[in-house]
């Protein structure tokens, strides 16, 4: 059968489509200052800020991955009005304003929130202005794009072969660590990326609940908010490091994700 | 206000007039320090008022958009588009000046103080900077680049203290927000934050460790309202908008 031929105004509209994303980054590109960009990368504020978003950022995935899989698990068993619900509540992070989870993520877990402040009292711990406020707000953020993966993997996971397990004789754990799990791997991995590269990205909730301060809370994306307006160099040198960070985990996943959209 | 100050832009209310008669009103921009916020907000009401009472119906739709002076200072470098600018430094203002957007020379129209603001009742116990630097204590201050944030850390400097600050934030609402949240025990503002916030109290720094911060405004010439920009920065300079900055807690030129 033959394909209908594609009409101009349709080529011509992608072609804007793509320019409106292109053009940014050839300015990234064209205007980053390459004779400063080693000696900006070796800066102190800059290493820590890599550090620091480096270090949130997994450790954001990893506590997704901990407490995601199970939601997922969960999530891929119900049904109807629970399954909506709970979805709804799961999903809620990917359309709320960063800046709104902050405020939430600040009412909730800051010193007068509703657990915040039964932790401060028993124990005198505050939160926000913390790397562990920072870690929060990114797995707070991330979290959902690891659950969304993996529940689309549960969902579409032919259960026969956890049967076969099952009525061999295998328990519980046994089918979930050598059956479930290594079924799910590419799920896993695909949604754990996404997870990373958002929790890299984060910029709005953090800056709220986490505040900035080198070293402590100042991750990539608040340290060229910040140096956009002192020293512009920094701010675009940074910016390519996100960005080749971006691009190099977009190809990777080029064949495990995208393709299969 | 928390992270972009393009979100801060509102436009004050017009008041109503007979429809045939009633010109479009012109839109006035004005890139103001976020610490101005509380009195450029009464003051563009009585500018506006002024209008109505003189031709009958509002000529002027203002726009604000307040954010911390570094912020307003890149995007007016980055070509945006604004008939005024007050600054909360002269550094800011001196700026955009040598970027060649002023139209005429700018004229400081205030000047602000430091305050340390805490919580209601000062549950603390906080009574001069030194206090500040007590172990245990939450201290929230403006960065450096911000204009607040320098004059805090000048401040501090004069009064020999060294605080460990928790967070430094990109404009000194941030603080107060912190202060008044419950977040942060004590952040140093201006006095005129303490003034119009209301949700914090003030603690006052001595003259000879204060800095007084001076208030430059300027009419652009990238704007398409200057003849309207030259009256909203006299009406600031009158008697009735020094009334008005005094009323906010400012001290008049």
């Amino acid at each position: 059968m033959r394909r209908a031929r594609t009409p101009a105004a349709i080529g011509l509209l992608a072609g804007l489509g793509l320019l409106l994303f292109v053009l940014p980054l050839a300015g990234l590109i064209l205007r980053a200052p390459w004779s400063q960009a080693l000696a900006e990368l070796t800066d102190p504020t800059t290493t820590m800020a890599l550090g620091l978003s480096i270090f949130c950022s997994l450790t954001a995935t990893a506590i997704a991955l901990v407490l995601g899989i199970p939601l997922a698990m969960i999530l891929a068993r119900t049904r109807g009005t629970v399954r909506n619900v709970l979805r709804a509540l799961t999903t809620l992070p990917m359309v709320l304003p960063p800046v709104v989870g902050g405020v939430a993520l600040w009412l909730a877990f800051g010193r007068r929130g509703i657990a915040g402040s039964l932790l401060y009292q028993a124990f005198g711990i505050q939160i926000p202005f913390t790397t562990t406020a920072a870690v929060m707000a990114e797995t707070f953020v991330a979290m959902p794009f690891l659950v969304i993966a993996v529940e689309a993997g549960l969902r579409s996971l032919d259960h026969r072969y956890e049967e076969a397990a099952r009525s061999l004789g295998a328990g519980y754990w046994r089918v979930l660590t050598r059956v479930t799990l290594p079924l799910l791997r590419p799920a896993i991995f695909s949604g754990a990326v996404l997870c990373w590269a958002r929790a890299l990205g984060e910029f709005g909730a953090t800056i709220t609940f986490a505040g900035n301060f080198p070293g402590r809370t100042q991750t990539v994306p608040i340290a060229v908010y910040l140096a956009l307006e002192t020293k512009p160099e920094a701010a675009i040198t940074l910016s390519l490091i996100l960005l080749v960070v971006s691009v190099a985990i977009l190809v990777g996943m080029r064949d495990r994700w995208l393709g299969a959209l | 206000m928390l992270a972009f100050g393009w979100l801060a832009a509102c436009t004050s209310p017009l008041a109503t007039c007979a429809v045939q008669s009633c010109p479009e009103p012109k839109t006035l921009t004005i890139f103001a320090a976020s610490s101005l916020q509380p009195a450029f907000g009464k003051i563009g009401n009585q500018f506006q008022a002024n209008e109505v009472k003189a031709q009958g119906h509002v000529v002027n739709a203002l726009s604000f958009v307040f954010a911390g002076s570094q912020m307003l200072t890149q995007q007016l470098g980055e070509g945006a588009a604004a008939d005024i600018f007050a600054s909360a430094d002269i550094a800011h203002m001196t700026q955009v000046n040598a970027g060649g957007l002023v139209a005429s020379p700018p004229r400081v129209f205030a000047h602000n103080r430091l305050e340390i603001a805490v919580a209601r009742g000062n549950p603390k116990g906080i009574h001069t900077l030194a206090d500040l630097a007590r172990s245990g204590l939450v201290v929230v201050l403006a960065d450096p680049s911000v204009p607040a944030g320098k004059y805090a850390a000048q401040a501090l400097k004069t009064a020999g203290v060294t605080v460990k600050p928790a967070s430094l934030e990109q404009q000194v609402t941030g603080v107060l927000s912190k202060v008044a949240f419950g977040e942060a025990d004590a952040g140093i503002v201006y006095v005129s934050d303490i003034i119009t916030s209301r949700q914090v109290d003030g603690v006052a720094i001595p003259n000879d460790q204060n800095v007084i911060a001076e208030y430059p405004i300027a009419v652009l010439n990238t704007g398409h309202n200057q003849a309207a920009a030259k009256d909203f920065v006299d009406f600031v300079l009158s008697a009735d908008g020094q009334s008005l900055l005094k009323a906010a807690g400012f001290e008049g030129v």
